[in-house]
């Protein structure tokens, strides 16, 4: 998240979804280095395996990773309803 | 569902709730590029926060480290006057000075790395709003309604997460900027009520005493060059007398 969007390969795109659910099970338990360790192992297997997108290519996400500096309280925050981006709507 | 479709699903749902779209997808296009360009002022207005907030750091860091000296003279001062208790007390204030310099220091590092970070999703941003600008012309020339609505919706979503990203980046910087300025009010307030002593004001406490001392011995050298010049005086009376 806020490092521009990648192409990933089939390979990668399971991996990242094994660690994905990890994360999750993670946010369950409130376990906020794991959560934090398994967040930092997905950005990180999106920078090396995937290929970065020009950046006048406009193209939805198939998925966004979560970025891992956010405390738990954040975190919980940006899931929830509201959410942690404020409302810019005039 | 994963954290990153959940993650997807919350940009998006900010995106959408940003651009209510218009019917007619030639209006609903220039109203995206027009939204995009107020967002990536808004990117930029939160980039200028923060530097703000860093040169303000930086100013409290140069005024802390015009202290350490004066502090030291201030001990040595002290210890010259006898008085270990002042010396202390002035060197217990250049450690506490110090300590409060190092955590200066690491948030100045951390709002240069957000600093970073988000120039750099400034840039990738702009680029993004200008290709959109030149599909948005190529949608409206070559699609029909129907197929305009779709591709819209593709290049739209596509800049929406970036802007999403940033503005969630940005909103973080904010909070964070706020808290460090919540506590540099409390401190304030601490000073003036007198609970904490602001080593950085003139005037304090240390100052007074040593400012005693200091005026205390230059008395007592005027005590004594005072009696030395009456004695001197005297005694050249008595001089005087005996000769007559």
């Amino acid at each position: 998240m806020g490092e521009g969007q990648f192409r990933l390969g089939d390979d990668a795109v399971g991996r990242l979804n094994e660690l994905d659910e990890r994360a999750q099970k993670a946010l369950d338990r409130d376990d906020e280095s794991e959560l934090d360790r398994y967040l930092d192992e997905m950005a990180a297997l999106v920078r090396r395996d995937g290929e970065r997108l020009p950046e006048d290519e406009l193209l939805p996400s198939d998925a966004i990773v979560p970025p891992s500096d956010m405390t738990l309280a954040e975190t919980k925050m940006f899931f929830s309803e509201q959410g942690l981006i404020p409302d810019v709507s005039p | 569902m994963g954290l990153m479709s959940r993650t997807s699903a919350v940009v998006r749902a900010w995106y959408s709730k940003f651009l209510d779209r218009a019917e007619d997808p030639a209006v609903t296009l220039d109203y995206s590029y027009e939204r995009q360009l107020e967002l990536l002022q808004n990117v930029k207005k939160g980039i200028a926060d923060v530097v703000t907030a860093k040169k303000r750091l930086e100013l409290q860091t140069k005024k802390l480290e015009t202290e350490l000296p004066k502090l030291d003279e201030q001990a040595r001062q002290a210890l010259a006057a006898n008085r270990e208790d002042l010396a202390r007390a002035a060197l217990e204030r250049k450690a506490f000075a110090q300590q409060q310099l190092q955590s200066l220091d690491q948030q100045i590092d951390d709002l240069a790395a957000q600093q970073d970070k988000l120039s750099d999703s400034e840039k990738r941003l702009s680029a993004k709003v200008e290709a959109f600008r030149t599909q948005k012309e190529t949608i409206k020339a070559q699609y029909s309604a129907a197929e305009a609505q779709v591709k819209i919706g593709e290049a739209a979503t596509g800049i929406g997460e970036e802007m999403a990203d940033t503005g969630l980046a940005i909103q973080r910087a904010q909070d964070k900027t706020e808290q460090m300025q919540a506590r540099a009010a409390a401190v304030d307030e601490l000073v003036e009520s007198g609970t904490l002593e602001d080593y950085t004001s003139s005037g304090t406490q240390l100052d007074r005493e040593l400012a005693q001392v200091s005026a205390q011995s230059q008395v007592d050298a005027d005590l004594e060059r005072l009696k030395g010049e009456l004695s001197s005086g005297e005694k050249q009376k008595e001089l005087e007398k005996e000769t007559q």
